[in-house]
């Protein structure tokens, strides 16, 4: 009954958005109280915990860094982790916790895998059960997960204290940020969620790999008969959690979330989900508080769930309509590379939540997915990650893409622009430009280059324009720090773990700095109170506007990539070829 | 020189047309392009283009010669279409500082040698006199230079910089002290101390504004650039990127031959903001221009686009909001008399007054109360006001008339054993109360009545309050009445907030306050006191006829002298960044449709499948991406009109008039370039059978 299930499929989505846009306001403004120091329902157990640990950390209570200090701060700190994490995975042989004795990981895929965590992006050119120590996995990537996902939100807060202090040499803390961050925000609610995954049969445990044999023998090609397998274990619910909520995306398994020990019902789908799109969404709310208007927050979040919205119907109906070529499986769906427990349903809205956010984690192989489908995917990432991004990288970029439509805007009607009382001059302009363009740039230079190497194209598995699109995925997600990966590309040799890593960083701090820098330059600016003259940013015009705009510096850039990939994929299947 | 004010030059006035065709083809020159860094890419690509058209004469190519010539050609069209749409705007501010410049000619000056003295002077020539020299200048010689009338008053023509022909008192000490070189004294003999040296003069500094020589980019302009030049980058980028995709392409599918050069300059020409980028100096410069032709200098170009960003207007109530002069508006009769006997007495006691307020008692009278008298008897004998007895009037056989303060007519009428009636107070009161000034009237020992004086409101300047609210700009008026009076005023003027009782200081405290909380303040003044508020303020609009210090302290200076100017200043800023954002926008916009027409075009022999996106069905590859270039180019030319004229700017809220723009401009932006292509492509169609 395909019209049941699509009945079915739609009524989960819309619950799951509602109980997200409900969601909104009160995780919103927890944020914003944790940050502003009011007290929250957590203050009583944390309060104490925070203070013992900016004590112990000589961290002054009212120490506040201009925008140069909190960049460099920053930029250690991140740098001193890329270089634990690298160290972890190189002596993982030697270190304990690893009971099925991996070796430490070669240099350049090592490297490539502590920038990939540090940066929030969680490529994965390793394949966690056969690599990773379950050291490795819980003191060096999943200690990332939280850092990296804090990391992103410092750079939120302090860009929006920019636009709400006025004459202000200062934007925060870096060090009481980044507390308050894991403290209050991560990891309360990475517990809870990974007590309920357990409670669905994630598993979490620190036992060797056991052998258990199959119910019915399975039979490979070249005659040979598989009575037994073997099934990875480890700490998974602890890693999981974040996994999703921080938008990081790293899985346990190589299979990620599609894996039934990270994601074993429909239920713990939409519970993934929904930690996945929180924070991002939330934020937008906690920069409406901050900025004293709640309305300039929700027209952020209305911009970014329109496109979401739009972007999920394209996808799912393409994957529902499926391939003319393939006949539909029994449930009369279109389910290549998708898992049944899910359905069409499940897979797509996990599939447009994960790279809309920057988190990279599938449940299904994006490989598999419509050329339609999958170039939803990838428009996603490309729009530059702002359908709502990635954990506060998701905010700042959208912020920089409003800066630009207030820019183009405010000289339509007559004003020299500005935005939240601020005005937009030459600094912002280009800091807006690094934000929003940097990833684009990366992408653009990265896929030539790709396309007319040896290395390059060596590691495409599927050819035609199929392969065109493999790589273009592979470098869209890691200069936009998402992660996932159309699966047909082999990307661990050293010509992509090099160039990947080079893009994860350019594509993460470039655009962070610039945040940080434009909050700078803004915190220093006066206040410019409304007029009627004013450009009103809180209204239907301006967040129809900021979506276009968004929508034609995506398009316009990847217009002839997207046609000579997914598009031509479209016509030929559907010529039948 | 003839008068600077008289028509608006055309458009396309052929002799500007010509030195314009002139300078477009000299600004080919890399080394003054430069300025304009996407043009400077547009150039290059031309170079290439044609360099590639010659090779393939040469050695062959896979394209045929006329289109990599016609490419070549329409590229380089489009260069010089944006060095004409500047040379343009450039040329018509050039003609007008020509015609400024025939004004500043050398003449002998008397420069003397001590202070004080007028006997002893020597002859320099003006381009040899400093600041600070003091030179004795006569009826019917040129003043040599800016400065300040120390010494004397003289009647002077100062058509040659105002284009206003009745001359001007110029005196020592008050308000009308400055001068200008270059301008003419009719009578009498000043003494001038020069405040300007050579070049740095006022008429010096309006000419190479009008030139737009020193025109600097302003913060606006170049936040714009740093946009225009980051798109450009990608799409330089996004064209190399289209070349690897294309290598790629021919050997997953197998067939087709890669994009050629020329195809992939045409692309980045096509995809980069040229319409803006060509249009972008023009706007400002022609911006500039505008206001001169509306007779105000702007000193510089930030002042203008600051202006579009005033939300608050500090004006003076006499001579801005009022006439300068009150004027009669009522005879209200006391103790029993009528109106008409209060009308005669103050007619008489007005006729030989030559006030304005004594002038507009005559003109009521006669006008509103049919008065026939126009002249008094020759016995008559007029008695004109002083301040020791505040009031004037006419002895006529015996009889007196007397109007003046109620004060000095009351203490006036008890001399002679009259009295004031009881209803007299209340009248005069009810009059002040309501703003007025009341004048008593009085016929010997009997009071009859009082005239109402009455500030009156300029022409108009209600409706114009009205539209500066709709702009979202906020008027305050300052006013040295007391607070009733103002608050009258203020009222039936319309205007949102006033400043009664003001002085000097006032003025700088109210704009420093305004300021500090985030406004743009504009203020007009032309008093030396005014000075330090003019400095202040974010567009200080001094008039022509103010003191030097005031003219110095402002950057905008009104030629006309007429306050309201501000608006029409406040409208070209406005208009200047309205065109830049709708012409980017609409710049933007294009790219969709020249997408469709060359993506297609460049790949069919890829992907044959492609075809699909080709939604404008142009006839061939070639034609297809040459009628994107084409347009690209035609845009140019047909949007210079716009550019240079600005688009209309609507006083309404700023949401309406956002998706008002973004509908033409965006909207109209994005469809426009699939018709006009699609036309380009019929009519070349037509010329290749």
């Amino acid at each position: 009954m395909p019209d049941m299930e699509i009945l079915f499929d739609i009524t989960g989505m819309l619950f799951l958005l509602v109980v997200l846009t409900l969601l909104v306001k009160p995780f919103g403004t927890y944020i914003s109280n944790v940050y502003q120091g009011n007290r929250t329902i957590l203050s009583p157990i944390l309060m104490p915990l925070e203070g013992l640990i900016n004590r112990a950390a000589g961290v002054k209570q009212d120490e506040e860094m201009d925008w140069e200090e909190y960049a460099t701060t920053l930029l250690l700190f991140n740098g001193m982790g890329l270089i634990v994490l690298f160290l972890i995975l190189l002596l993982q042989g030697i270190l304990p916790l690893n009971p099925q004795g991996f070796p430490g990981f070669p240099l350049d895929l090592a490297f490539n895998t502590a920038v990939s965590f540090v940066t929030n992006t969680n490529w994965q050119a390793y394949s966690g059960e056969s690599a990773a120590s379950y050291l490795t996995q819980m003191s060096g990537l999943a200690v990332q997960n939280f850092l990296s996902a804090a990391t992103g939100l410092c750079v939120a807060i302090a860009f929006i204290r920019g636009f709400t202090r006025h004459t202000s040499q200062t934007i925060g803390n870096f060090w009481k940020d980044m507390t308050k961050s894991v403290l209050y925000i991560l990891l309360p609610i990475s517990i809870i969620a990974a007590l309920l995954l357990v409670s669905q049969g994630v598993i979490q445990n620190f036992d060797p790999y056991t052998n258990s044999s199959l119910l019915q023998p399975v039979q490979t090609s070249d005659g040979q008969t598989i009575v037994n397998q073997t099934l990875a274990l480890g700490p998974v619910a602890s890693q999981e959690a974040i996994k999703e909520f921080g938008t990081n995306g790293g899985g346990f398994f190589n299979a990620n979330s599609a894996h039934p020990f990270e994601n074993p019902t429909p239920l713990t789908n939409y519970l993934e989900i929904l930690l996945i799109l929180l924070i991002p969404f939330s934020l937008t709310y906690t920069f409406g508080r901050f900025s004293g208007n709640t309305r300039q927050g929700w027209a952020l979040f209305t911009t970014m769930m329109m496109l979401f919205i739009v972007l999920l119907g394209v996808m799912y109906w393409s994957e529902y309509s499926g391939n003319p070529l393939v006949k539909p499986v029994a449930s009369g769906s279109y389910l290549e590379g998708k898992e049944v427990r899910f359905g069409i349903g499940g897979s797509v809205l996990f599939a447009v939540s994960t790279t809309a956010t920057s988190t990279g984690a599938v449940n299904a192989m994006h490989d598999s997915l419509t050329p339609i489908g999958g170039m939803v995917t990838m428009l996603l990432i490309l729009l530059g990650e702002v359908v709502p991004g990635g954990v506060g990288s998701g905010l700042y970029t959208i912020l920089a893409f409003a800066i630009i439509a207030v820019f183009i805007a405010g000289l339509m009607i007559g004003r020299t622009p500005e935005y939240l009382g601020k005005k937009i001059e030459v600094f912002e302009m280009w800091m807006s430009v690094l934000i929003v363009l940097t990833s684009g740039i990366l992408v653009l230079i990265f896929v030539s280059v790709a396309l007319v190497t040896y290395f390059g194209i060596s590691s495409i598995l599927n050819p035609g324009p199929h392969g065109l699109s493999e790589i273009l995925y592979a470098f869209a997600s890691v200069a936009n720090n998402n992660g996932s990966a159309f699966a047909g590309l082999n990307a661990n040799t050293l010509f992509y773990n090099l160039v990947t890593a080079l893009a994860m960083l350019i594509g993460r701090f470039v655009p962070a700095v610039a945040a940080l820098a434009m909050a700078g330059s803004l915190s220093k600016k006066k206040y410019i109170p409304p007029s009627i003259g004013t450009l009103p940013t809180h209204q239907v015009t301006f967040v129809l506007w900021l979506a276009v705009v968004i929508l034609i510096v995506g398009a316009l850039t990847f217009f002839p990539a997207l046609s000579l990939g997914p598009v031509v994929e479209h016509m030929i299947m559907n010529a039948g070829q | 020189m003839e008068n600077i004010k008289t028509k608006e030059t055309t458009i396309f006035e052929s002799g500007l047309l010509r030195q314009a065709l002139l300078d477009s083809l000299k600004k080919l020159n890399p080394v003054s392009i430069w300025r304009n860094p996407v043009m400077l890419l547009v150039e290059i690509g031309s170079i290439i283009t044609t360099i590639s058209f010659f090779a393939g004469l040469f050695f062959g190519s896979g394209e045929p010669s006329w289109f990599t010539a016609s490419v070549s050609i329409w590229l380089w069209l489009t260069v010089i279409f944006s060095n004409f749409a500047e040379s343009l705007a450039e040329g018509r501010g050039k003609a007008r500082a020509e015609s400024l410049r025939k004004t500043r000619t050398e003449v002998m000056a008397k420069k003397l040698i001590e202070t004080g003295s007028k006997e002893k002077y020597e002859l320099i020539s003006s381009a040899n006199l400093h600041k600070g020299d003091c030179v004795l200048v006569e009826a019917g010689e040129m003043i040599p230079g800016d400065g300040e009338v120390v010494e004397g008053a003289a009647l002077v023509n100062e058509s040659s910089v105002t284009g206003e022909s009745a001359p001007v008192v110029r005196e020592s000490g008050g308000d009308r002290s400055a001068v200008t070189g270059g301008t003419k004294v009719i009578s009498n003999q000043i003494t001038v101390r020069i405040t300007a040296n050579p070049g740095e003069a006022f008429l010096d500094r309006m000419i190479s504004m009008v030139e737009g020589a020193k025109r600097r980019k302003t913060p606006n302009e170049i936040a714009l650039e740093v946009l225009l030049i980051s798109l450009t980058v990608v799409f330089l980028l996004v064209v190399i990127n289209f070349n690897s995709l294309s290598i790629y392409s021919i050997q997953a599918a197998g067939q087709g031959t890669p994009v050629s050069i020329t195809v992939l300059i045409a692309l980045f020409v096509c995809l980069a903001p040229t319409t803006i980028a060509a249009l972008l100096p023009a706007i400002g410069i022609a911006g500039m221009d505008r206001l001169f032709s509306k007779n105000v200098i702007a000193l510089s170009g930030r002042a203008i686009e600051a202006s579009g960003d005033v939300d608050i207007l500090l004006l003076d109530k006499t001579g801005t909001i009022t006439l300068g002069d009150r004027q009669a508006v009522e005879f209200i009769p006391v103790s029993g008399r009528s109106e008409q006997e209060v009308a005669n007495a103050a007619l008489l006691a007005s006729l030989t007054d030559e006030t304005p307020e004594g002038r507009s008692v005559v003109v009521l009278a006669k006008n509103q109360y049919k008065m026939r008298l126009t002249e008094l008897p020759h016995s008559a004998r007029s008695i004109p006001f002083t301040a020791q007895t505040r009031m004037s009037g006419v002895d006529i056989d015996g009889n007196s008339y007397r109007k003046g303060a109620s004060g000095a007519i009351i203490e006036y009428v008890r001399s002679k054993d009259g009295n004031a009636p009881p209803e007299l107070e209340e009248s005069v009161k009810s009059i002040a109360k309501s703003g007025g000034t009341p004048l008593v009237v009085c016929h010997n020992n009997e009071i009859l009545g009082v005239i109402h004086l009455k500030d009156i409101l300029k022409g108009g300047i209600r409706e114009r309050f009205i539209q500066l609210r709709k702009m979202g700009i906020k008027t305050v008026m300052i006013t040295g009445d007391n607070y009733l009076t103002a608050a009258a005023i203020a009222a039936e003027a319309g205007v949102d907030d006033f400043l009664s009782e003001a002085k000097p200081e006032d003025k700088l405290r109210l704009i420093r306050e305004n300021q500090q909380q985030g406004h743009m303040v504009a203020m007009t003044g032309d008093g030396t006191n005014d000075a330090p508020a003019l400095a202040q303020a974010d567009v200080a609009v001094a008039m022509n006829t103010g003191t030097q210090p005031a003219r110095e302290a402002a950057n905008i200076i009104d030629l006309d002298s007429n306050p309201t100017k501000l608006m029409d200043i406040v409208e070209i800023g406005k208009q200047i960044l309205i065109t830049r954002g709708t012409l980017t926008t609409f710049s933007i916009a294009n790219d969709v449709a020249k997408y469709f027409a060359i993506i297609p075009a460049a790949m069919i022999s890829i992907y044959p499948q492609l075809d699909i996106l080709n939604i404008m069905h142009l006839a061939n590859p070639y034609s297809a991406i040459l009628s994107a270039v084409i347009f690209n180019a035609i845009i140019i030319p047909m949007l210079i009109p716009l550019a240079l004229k600005g688009v209309k700017y609507r006083p309404m809220p700023a949401e309406k008039l956002l998706m008002y723009n973004l509908f033409v401009y965006g909207l109209g932006g994005m469809i426009a370039p699939f018709i006009g292509i699609k036309i380009i492509d019929i009519v070349i169609r037509v010329f290749m059978h």
